[in-house]
């Protein structure tokens, strides 16, 4: 054995090592700050009130909540309409498409769509939606998520589809079973967890979008549930609180700052949990 | 052949030929399959026995780029034709295959699909039926009181013949089993030739398998296949005791493949 190789490669691989540890390290940090930051001001501004009162005018107290009520109802909007599009073109991709050209342009778009900055979709909104209707709206703010819900909702369903093995399709379809019996009996249930995954990832990713809202919904500063009109965003009012002066308005922005967090939290360890039940 | 074997055929596979895109899988092969009896095919791997069993239900649709020419003639209908329904043959041409496939959802479920899929019954004739199939596969008396779990909680060789009761269950005239044996340990393989052996008084079956002993003792005939080509067929103990090919011999006796 050549002692000075070894010893030589032993010396590469603790660098190796160190520059790998240094990088992953560098990067937690920064997320650590973050989330430090966001709970020593938000817990502070946490209370009762955030649920029950409306957004306040400068220097007053007040809370988020026609601004919660407009995130939940948009967001269930977008993934009510979402999903069975995304659902539907994820299975034609995985299931019927798969090598076909139309599927080929298909899945190429969608990856563009899927990376698309959101504020072009805010702006393709406001061109489609707010412009011919007028005014800004809830149902605008709900056609702007919906299009960011698709793409994510495409992909997961036809990745979750591929991992299927074929021999259930096989065996399904050995049976006598037409493709879409196959599919819907079958594919789909061997995928739901990851399916389902997919549709929480979408919520997780529309539930902190603000450019799309800002052409979109607006916002509100007094409890509204039409649609028709603008309507408050738990995004939008920690944007226009947040560059604000005013202290109390910073409160409440940290305060729906850390709402969202959490929720992306909780959606995450969900899927989490979800896709490794299935797994075992 | 002669005419008493020929006409006893419940398949008449004539001249037919397979591709995967442009390599020619399958040559020219003519055979029967006799009505209510085993036919195994053996021969070493990529020798076109599983493919060809793939034509028998024609399986291999669900892939682009795979196509089959020549005539398989069941009951008088050359199944390879394009006006045939392709659902209702599979409906009449079962088939179980090498790794368990239970469908993610209840034992009851994973047999009842496939009655549903062509028959409209009261829930207690279900019960009944999926009983039946349960016990033709010797399934039964480990299964009847956890009909609601998950038919991926069985072991393997459960999950063999609950995909064995599942294709029973919706009466095909023939059952296509491609190397049903190979994931599961000798007591369940056993269990399974016994199966076969039981199935065949009412059905016509072919079976694919690697395993000499396994043909000679569960079929009634034996195909010999070689490179796409069908190198011998005729009755198990004529190919096992006295077959016609050299390389018939040499493949049963261990010498090649």
């Amino acid at each position: 054995m050549n002692r000075s190789l070894y010893a030589g490669r032993k010396i590469r691989n603790s660098i190796f090592l160190s520059l790998s540890v240094f990088a992953a390290l560098f990067g937690l940090v920064w997320l650590a700050l973050i989330l430090g930051d966001l709970c020593y001001k938000g817990f502070g501004s946490l209370n009762l009130k955030l649920f029950t009162e409306m957004t306040p005018p400068p220097a007053s107290e007040g809370g988020l909540a026609n601004a919660i009520f407009g995130s939940v109802v948009m967001s269930a909007i977008a993934v009510i309409a979402g999903t069975p599009i995304g659902l539907l073109a994820g299975t034609y991709l995985a299931e019927y498409g798969r090598h076909s050209r139309l599927a080929f342009t298909v899945r190429f778009i969608n990856d563009i769509l899927l990376s698309a900055p959101s504020i072009v979709v805010g702006l393709f909104i406001y061109e489609v939606v707010v412009v011919s209707m007028g005014h800004f709206s809830g149902w605008a703010g709900a056609a702007a998520l919906t299009v960011i819900v698709i793409p994510v909702v495409v992909r997961t369903t036809e990745n979750m589809l591929l991992l299927v093995p074929n021999g259930l399709r096989e065996a399904a379809a050995a049976l006598g079973a037409p493709r879409s019996t196959v599919i819907r009996i079958v594919t789909w249930r061997a995928a739901r967890a990851g399916i389902v995954t997919g549709v929480l990832l979408a919520i997780a990713r529309i539930s902190g979008e603000t450019a799309p809202l800002l052409f979109t919904s607006l916002g509100n500063n007094f409890w509204s549930h039409d649609l028709n009109a603008p309507i408050a965003s738990l995004p939008y009012v920690i944007f226009e609180y947040a560059m604000s002066a005013d202290e109390g308005w910073h409160q409440l922005a940290w305060a729906g700052a850390l709402l969202i967090t959490a929720t992306v939290l909780t959606l995450s360890i969900v899927a989490r949990v979800l896709e490794s039940s299935k797994r075992s | 052949m002669d005419a008493a074997v020929q006409s006893k055929a419940k398949v008449d596979i004539k001249n037919l030929s397979f591709y995967y895109g442009a390599n020619k899988a399958l040559k020219e092969i003519s055979l029967p399959l006799i009505d209510r009896q085993v036919t195994a095919f053996i021969g070493p791997s990529g020798c076109g026995k599983s493919t060809l069993l793939r034509v028998l239900n024609r399986i291999y649709e669900l892939y682009p780029r795979q196509r089959a020419e020549g005539e398989v003639i069941l009951d008088g209908e050359n199944i390879l034709n394009s006006g045939v329904d392709i659902n209702l043959l599979r409906s009449r041409v079962g088939m179980v295959f090498q790794k368990p496939t239970p469908f993610p959802m209840t034992i009851y479920d994973n047999i009842a699909f496939g009655i549903k899929l062509y028959e409209r019954m009261p829930r207690s004739e279900l019960d009944g039926r999926i009983e039946s199939a349960l016990q033709r596969a010797a399934l039964w008396t480990e299964v009847k009181d956890k009909l609601r779990d998950s038919g991926l909680s069985l072991s393997g060789g459960q999950q063999q013949r609950l995909c064995i009761a599942r294709t029973v269950a919706t009466k095909p005239e023939i059952i296509l089993l491609d190397e049903p044996c190979s994931a599961l340990d000798p007591i369940s393989t056993a269990k399974i030739e016994e199966l076969i052996d039981e199935l065949s008084a009412e059905y016509t079956i072919v079976i694919v398998t690697h395993n000499m002993q396994q043909a000679s003792r569960a079929s009634d005939y034996t195909a010999f296949m070689y490179l796409g080509e069908l190198v011998e067929y005729g009755p198990t103990e004529k190919i096992f005791t006295a077959p016609e090919n050299k390389r018939t011999e040499q493949y049963i006796t261990g010498r090649f493949g």
